[in-house]
């Protein structure tokens, strides 16, 4: 209207000056900025996408190694005195022989030599406390095999299982040995005597190995006192004490030197036995047999050797004499890695190597059945209700911001719930899928009202119009018409809730899923775990195989998600519908 | 016994179907379009008609003959005895072993006969509610089948019915609600006031104490331990380790929904999108277990080399680990409301010559602020409420400190640390777990409710 | 037809306040219809006849209530919560406002076509036969055939897709899916087919033939059409009422409205000054 304004007043018009030195230069700064800008919200999606990718690596690499496990395999007698002493070939007989004792044998022929009660225990320590469980099965299924010997897989234990799988300790072969050795003996503890300085350079690195410990030590003791919180002042004093010690070693200018587990382990390999140095000087050892010598026979040079086991004993679970036996067992193709089945088909067990994931599928299958029959059809009941019945008052006002609080309530409050209503209240039994279900079912409640009622509004309103106008009730319109086109949205959100409730954990330590039960459950009332709750429980055990067991149960319950979330995205891909 | 009632019903329901629309087939004769109602919803409204007494039967009489069968097996007892709800308790647990027939040892004759009439007065009640859900649903099917007539509007009572069961399923999301206040809070009650709780405090020591140390019940002669309850170390735990996450997970989530929503070409977006939800999509506890396995001894480690001593169930590690979690949760939301600024506002500043940074930080942004600050106060809630991680990752000490550095406890890890194992419900420790329930429940409902107002005021606004 | 005494002591009843026709006695008759949509005045004080077996159309500028009006004759406003209906409208004397009405029985005798097609996503049999199966009109499966085959052979739809019922009703075109809501709504039976611009979104060879379909179901149905094209209104209906801003401004023969108007108003919506 008045596009003479300006000019009017006689103030000349300005244009923005683009064309001087300083716009260009704001400009590229603008221009710059800009980048910048966009490179921030680059990083933040790149770390973002980083955390996940870290963390599902961090998962793999721990859990992979668990879905494998080594055994022995070994010729075993099934003698008739042992499986079968009354000749019955009575099954629960057969059933409850004592068939630890033939895998022992077993494995006491396939490490020869073993003498003493101690070294014989470290050796069956090898085997898990279920290694017959695979043997007693057969033999039970095939009675006929009673009297023979067959070749038999023993399962090994956690440690020996982890050691096999590489979380040992590196074997380190030292330089061929230059001179002739003399053994003192086959067996106990024996010295070698060598010819040349043959253990000279293992000398030396074991002097600069208690070194660098006792420096270690002392740095480390420095650091606390630098960080001087008090509670420390024990660990400082213990700390300097310990590095003490080690310096009056180094200080001392005999040539021999005592090893013990705190260094890196050193061994003699003649005469196809094994000798764990305790004493070290530069051309005799001293130490004690851990697989017995053949002979006392001299030994050529180039036919012996010093071997190192590079982790100090102390520092790995399993024992010199352990890693010695089960590298015999190795290099003598007893030990075979297969896939673990086991894990799928046991129930949980406070010894890793037997533990499974079955009891808490089957808790996780149940638990989930209840939670889904309850409320997918509550849910979308509801959302019908809400979304086409419900008159715009205070009453559903209220149902609606109700049930958009209860989506984001904490899910443990609802495991107080459960707590407080379903156990104390009603009584229902503790630790069982029931309540369980019951639980997750009122947690996952408002995300399937919220995504049916999204899923029937997506359904334009012409479809029920359509219905309307030849005569069918409004009932009749949204069951025949409505509801099932809004079914596919409606099944997708579901599976997501139900995705939701597998993941769920806090609720159900309330009520008691956390209990140790090793027995896959067999109904809806039985006490029963689900797989979160197996995945914390493991996660408490200080065994580290137990670690890894953690993670490869984390890998079973993603993979389930991801199949899950996987079937809600095609199924949403597939019945997308634009109107 | 239940089996028996469930196949009555079922037969009784079935039987009210047919007959009831056999006779509206009937009535309707050849020309079915006369009748007002298709005969199938004459049907279904005689056996809604049947189902419904015939449940209602089932659902009163079992507590009352429940109920019957205890008060006439306990009259078997002294009256003293029954009247300590500890003693009663052991007493009907001991018959309903004996009728189970797991029993400990020899059983007195009291508990035998106590047996005998709890089994008798049951098994009777079991009859008289199948003889009265029989003549029940008998005497509703007849009315239903009587009323099937060429006008009778079968189909508009059968959608009443309908209607009437789809507002009760709408309904349980209020119970629940409902349920959980007064199952939490009336147990937080008896933490604050019942008398008969040894050790409880006042709600001003619970909720200004500076001291958290719940100890299991005591009896009066096993002498005084410090037992305290004091909510703020749990309170400043909490919000320390949500506080580090909001840190983490803010801009990071923030940036990324930018990102997304205003930079990114359709592919990234493709692929960036799904990888934020599978983000979302891991159960909490997994991320517990990173962080308690990976990320704190990373940490710790982290520490030692540049000289600080980092605890090993830092506030620190779960703060990170905990910040991941929300940052799909953050992107998400901010994506939807970034998304929501209408187009028409970005033209505008594009058309004065603004860079598309310019234009997101002095156009976009503000106008999608109120619903950024209800995703960042939803993430809070979602934060503080979170259990897992910070079960398998935080402290259980109550340390008073603000350090990331050192362990802390939260709220939620005290509920589960002791409602986890054996409880006895009439100790204050227990009762403690729900009075913290209920202040989380507060504090996330508060939370929750604003920034749900604030998204509605928002979605109006461009709607 | 006990009901034709009814219908004289209303058309004499009404008399007075209404632009009565000469003929037989109205199909539709409505007296003080006033719509409420909240606090909006959507339909003030509507009086009108409507012949039987005549098409009438209704047209007027945009919300001017004619489609509001439309809706009353079969009580649809009742699926929108805020909407309030007074007065009465009479089909065969019988008020449908009535609390004894059923108006899910209502709209099976009063049919419906919609503005834009609106088939339901099932296949073309499934469409034309949900009607008749919910009413239980036919007896067995050859009587549903036949009711389908007949209401297609009706809408003229037969021929072209009587070797794909069972293909979905959204893959045709929108001129074929209008001729199948319109089949749709034979299918049942209805007295009268109210039909709410049934053209506006179809191409013009589309809606020659609608317009041709339209011709030849007056001779069986009571047609009831909102239009916005006054050519339309003048090539398919016998009368035709002018709504302006929620009042029905005049009623009469097509031609007459179009030739020479009572109203100023008319006059000046048909030759296009006011729209």
């Amino acid at each position: 209207m008045t596009d003479i304004g300006f000019t009017s007043q006689g103030i000349a018009p300005r244009r923005t000056d683009t064309r001087s030195v300083a716009a260009k230069a704001r400009l590229k700064a603008r221009y710059r900025s800009n980048t910048r800008f966009r490179w921030y919200g680059i990083s933040a999606l790149a770390i973002a996408s980083a955390f996940l990718v870290i963390l599902i690596t961090d998962i793999f690499t721990k859990g992979m190694p668990a879905f494998w496990q080594h055994s022995i395999v070994a010729d075993v007698a099934v003698t008739e005195d042992i499986v079968d002493p009354d000749g019955k070939r009575d099954p629960s007989a057969i059933l409850g022989a004592d068939y630890m004792a033939l895998a022992r044998t077993a494995l006491a022929a396939a490490v020869p030599g073993i003498e003493g009660r101690t070294q014989k225990k470290q050796l069956n320590d090898l085997l898990s406390s279920g290694a017959a469980d695979e043997l007693r099965t057969e033999v039970a299924a095939h009675p006929e095999m009673i009297g023979k010997t067959v070749k038999a897989n023993f399962l090994l234990s956690d440690t020996a299982d982890l050691y096999l799988k590489g979380d040992g300790t590196p074997i380190i072969n030292s330089a061929p040995s230059l001179g002739t050795a003399t053994p003192s003996a086959t067996a106990g503890e024996i010295t070698v005597l060598t010819t040349d300085t043959d253990f000279a350079a293992a000398l030396v690195e074991v002097k600069k190995d208690i070194q660098s410990k006792a420096a270690a030590l002392s740095a480390e003791a420095d650091r606390l006192q630098r960080l001087n919180s008090g509670t420390t002042a024990d660990r400082i004093a213990e700390l300097r004490k310990d590095a003490k010690s080690l310096e009056a070693r180094l200080s001392n200018p005999n040539s021999e030197e005592v090893l013990d587990g705190k260094i890196a382990s050193h061994l003699v390999e003649i005469n196809g036995g094994l000798v764990k140095v305790t004493k070290l000087a530069s051309s005799v050892v001293t130490g004690d047999v851990l697989i017995p010598l053949k002979s006392t026979e001299a030994a050529a040079p180039g036919q012996w050797q010093l071997i190192t086991y590079a982790t100090p004993e102390t520092d790995r679970s399993i024992s010199d004499r352990g890693v010695a036996f089960l590298e015999h067992l190795r290099s003598n193709g007893h030990v075979e890695k297969q896939f673990n089945w086991r894990f799928f088909t046991a129930g949980d067990s406070r010894e890793a190597e037997l533990a499974g994931v079955r009891g808490a599928i089957v808790g996780s299958l149940l638990t989930l059945f209840v939670t889904m029959i309850i409320c997918l059809p509550i849910g979308v009941l509801a959302a019908i209700y809400l979304e086409q019945f419900a008159p715009k008052n205070r009453l559903t006002d209220l149902i609606d911001i109700n049930i958009n609080n209860l989506a984001a309530v904490p899910s443990i409050v609802f495991g107080l719930l459960g707590l407080a209503v379903f156990l104390n209240f009603f009584g229902l039994p503790r630790s069982a899928p029931l309540v369980g279900g019951l639980v997750l079912a009122l947690l996952v409640l408002p995300t399937i009202i919220i995504t049916s009622r999204a899923a029937l509004r997506a359904v334009p309103p012409s479809v029920q119009e359509a219905a309307l106008g030849i005569g069918a009730s409004k009932q009749q319109a949204i069951f025949h018409h409505v509801l099932p086109l809004a079914m596919p949205g409606i099944m997708t959100g579901t599976i997501i809730g139900m995705a939701h409730a597998l993941g769920e954990t806090a609720p159900l330590l309330m009520i008691g899923m956390v209990a140790f039960i090793v027995d896959v459950p067999k109904g809806f009332t039985e006490s029963a775990t689900v797989l979160p709750v197996q995945i914390y429980l493991w996660s408490d055990l200080p065994e580290p195989a137990f670690q890894s067991k953690t993670a490869a149960a984390i890998i079973v319950l993603l993979t389930v998600l991801f199949v899950m979330n996987g079937a809600a995205i095609w199924l949403r891909k597939k019945f997308e519908r634009r109107w | 016994m239940p089996a028996l009632y469930l196949a009555a019903t079922v037969l009784l329901v079935m039987a009210g179907f047919f007959v009831s629309r056999g006779r509206a087939i009937a009535v309707g004769g050849a020309k079915l379009s006369q009748l007002h109602s298709l005969p199938v919803y004459h049907g279904l409204y005689t056996a809604a008609l049947v189902l419904v007494p015939m449940l209602l039967v089932y659902a009163i009489g079992t507590p009352v003959v429940g109920w019957l069968a205890e008060h006439n097996a306990l009259s078997n007892f002294p009256s003293e005895s029954i009247t300590d709800p500890l003693a009663r308790s052991t007493l009907l647990r001991e018959i309903t072993n004996l009728i189970a027939g797991v029993t400990s040892g020899e059983s007195s004759e009291a508990t035998r006969s106590a047996a005998v009439s709890f089994t008798e007065t049951h098994v009777l009640g079991q009859r008289v509610i199948l003889a009265t859900g029989i003549v029940v649903g008998f005497a509703a099917g007849f009315w239903g089948t009587n009323k099937v007539a060429l006008r009778f509007r079968a189909r508009d009572r059968f959608e009443y019915i309908v209607q009437v069961l789809l507002f009760l399923c709408a309904a349980i999301a209020v119970l629940t609600t409902f349920g959980i206040l007064f199952s939490v809070a009336g147990e937080s009650y008896r933490f604050f006031f019942d008398p008969a709780i040894i050790g409880r405090p006042g709600v001003f020591d619970f909720l200004f104490g500076t001291e958290w140390n719940p100890q299991a019940a005591m009896r009066a002669d096993q002498g005084e331990i410090a037992t305290a309850y004091g909510f703020i170390p749990l309170l400043a735990g909490t919000l320390l380790i949500t506080v580090i996450a909001i840190l983490v997970a803010g801009p990071l989530g923030l940036l990324s929904a930018i990102y997304l929503a205003e930079f990114a070409s359709p592919k990234v977006r493709a692929i960036f999108k799904p990888v934020l939800e599978i983000l979302a999509g891991i159960p909490t506890v997994v991320l517990g277990f990173f962080a308690a396995l990976t990320v704190a001894p990373l940490l710790r480690g982290a520490g030692e080399t540049i000289g600080l001593d980092i605890a090993s169930e830092s506030a620190l590690a779960a703060g990170l680990v905990m910040g991941m979690m929300i940052i799909p949760f953050i992107s998400s939301l901010s994506d939807d409301v970034i998304n929501a600024v209408p187009q028409a506002m970005r033209d505008g500043a594009y058309a004065l010559g603004a860079t598309q940074a310019e234009t997101i930080r002095q156009v976009v942004l503000p106008a999608a602020l109120p619903g950024i600050v209800a995703a960042f106060m939803l993430a809070i809630s979602r934060a503080i409420g979170e259990t897992m991680i910070v079960v398998m990752a935080a402290g259980l000490a109550a340390n008073l400190t603000l350090n990331p550095l050192h362990a802390v406890t939260t709220i939620t890890v005290q509920i589960k640390t002791i409602l986890v194992g054996d409880q006895e419900f009439d100790s204050a420790k227990t009762l403690a777990a729900f009075a913290l329930g209920l202040v989380l429940f507060f504090i996330t409902l508060f939370l929750n409710y604003i920034a749900l107002r604030i998204v509605r005021k928002y979605q109006e606004q461009y709607d | 037809m006990d009901m034709s005494v009814a219908f004289d002591v209303n058309t004499a009843l009404a008399n007075g306040a209404l632009v009565t026709p000469a003929g037989p006695p109205p199909k539709i008759s409505a007296q003080g219809v006033n719509v409420h949509y909240g606090e909006k005045h959507a339909l003030k004080d509507v009086c009108v006849n409507i012949a039987p077996r005549a098409v009438t159309s209704f047209i007027g500028p945009s919300g001017c209530g004619k489609s509001t009006f439309l809706r009353c004759i079969n009580r649809m406003n009742d699926t929108v919560a805020t909407c309030r209906v007074t007065g009465s409208i009479l089909i065969d004397g019988e008020d449908i406002y009535d609390p004894a009405i059923d108006p899910v029985e209502l709209r099976s005798r009063v049919g419906m076509v919609f503005q834009k097609p609106n088939p339901f996503p099932k296949s073309i049999y499934e469409n034309v036969a949900y009607g008749p199966r919910i009413h239980a009109l036919a007896a067995n499966k050859g009587e549903l055939d036949a009711i389908v085959e007949r209401s297609l052979r009706k809408a003229s739809l037969w021929e072209e897709v009587k070797d794909r019922l069972n293909e979905s009703g959204t893959g045709l075109s929108g001129g074929q899916q209008q001729r199948l809501c319109i089949a749709r709504t034979i299918a049942i039976d209805p007295e009268i087919i109210l039909m709410d611009e049934p053209c506006s979104a179809l191409d013009p060879i589309a809606t020659a033939r609608i317009e041709m379909l339209i011709e030849e179901l007056r001779q069986a149905y009571t047609i009831v059409i909102v239009t916005h094209s006054m050519q339309q209104a003048a090539r398919v209906s016998q009368r035709t009422a002018f709504f302006h801003l929620g009042t029905l401004v005049e009623e009469g023969e097509t031609q007459a409205i179009f030739t020479r108007p009572s109203d100023q108003r008319t006059q000046d919506y048909i030759t296009g000054r006011i729209g």
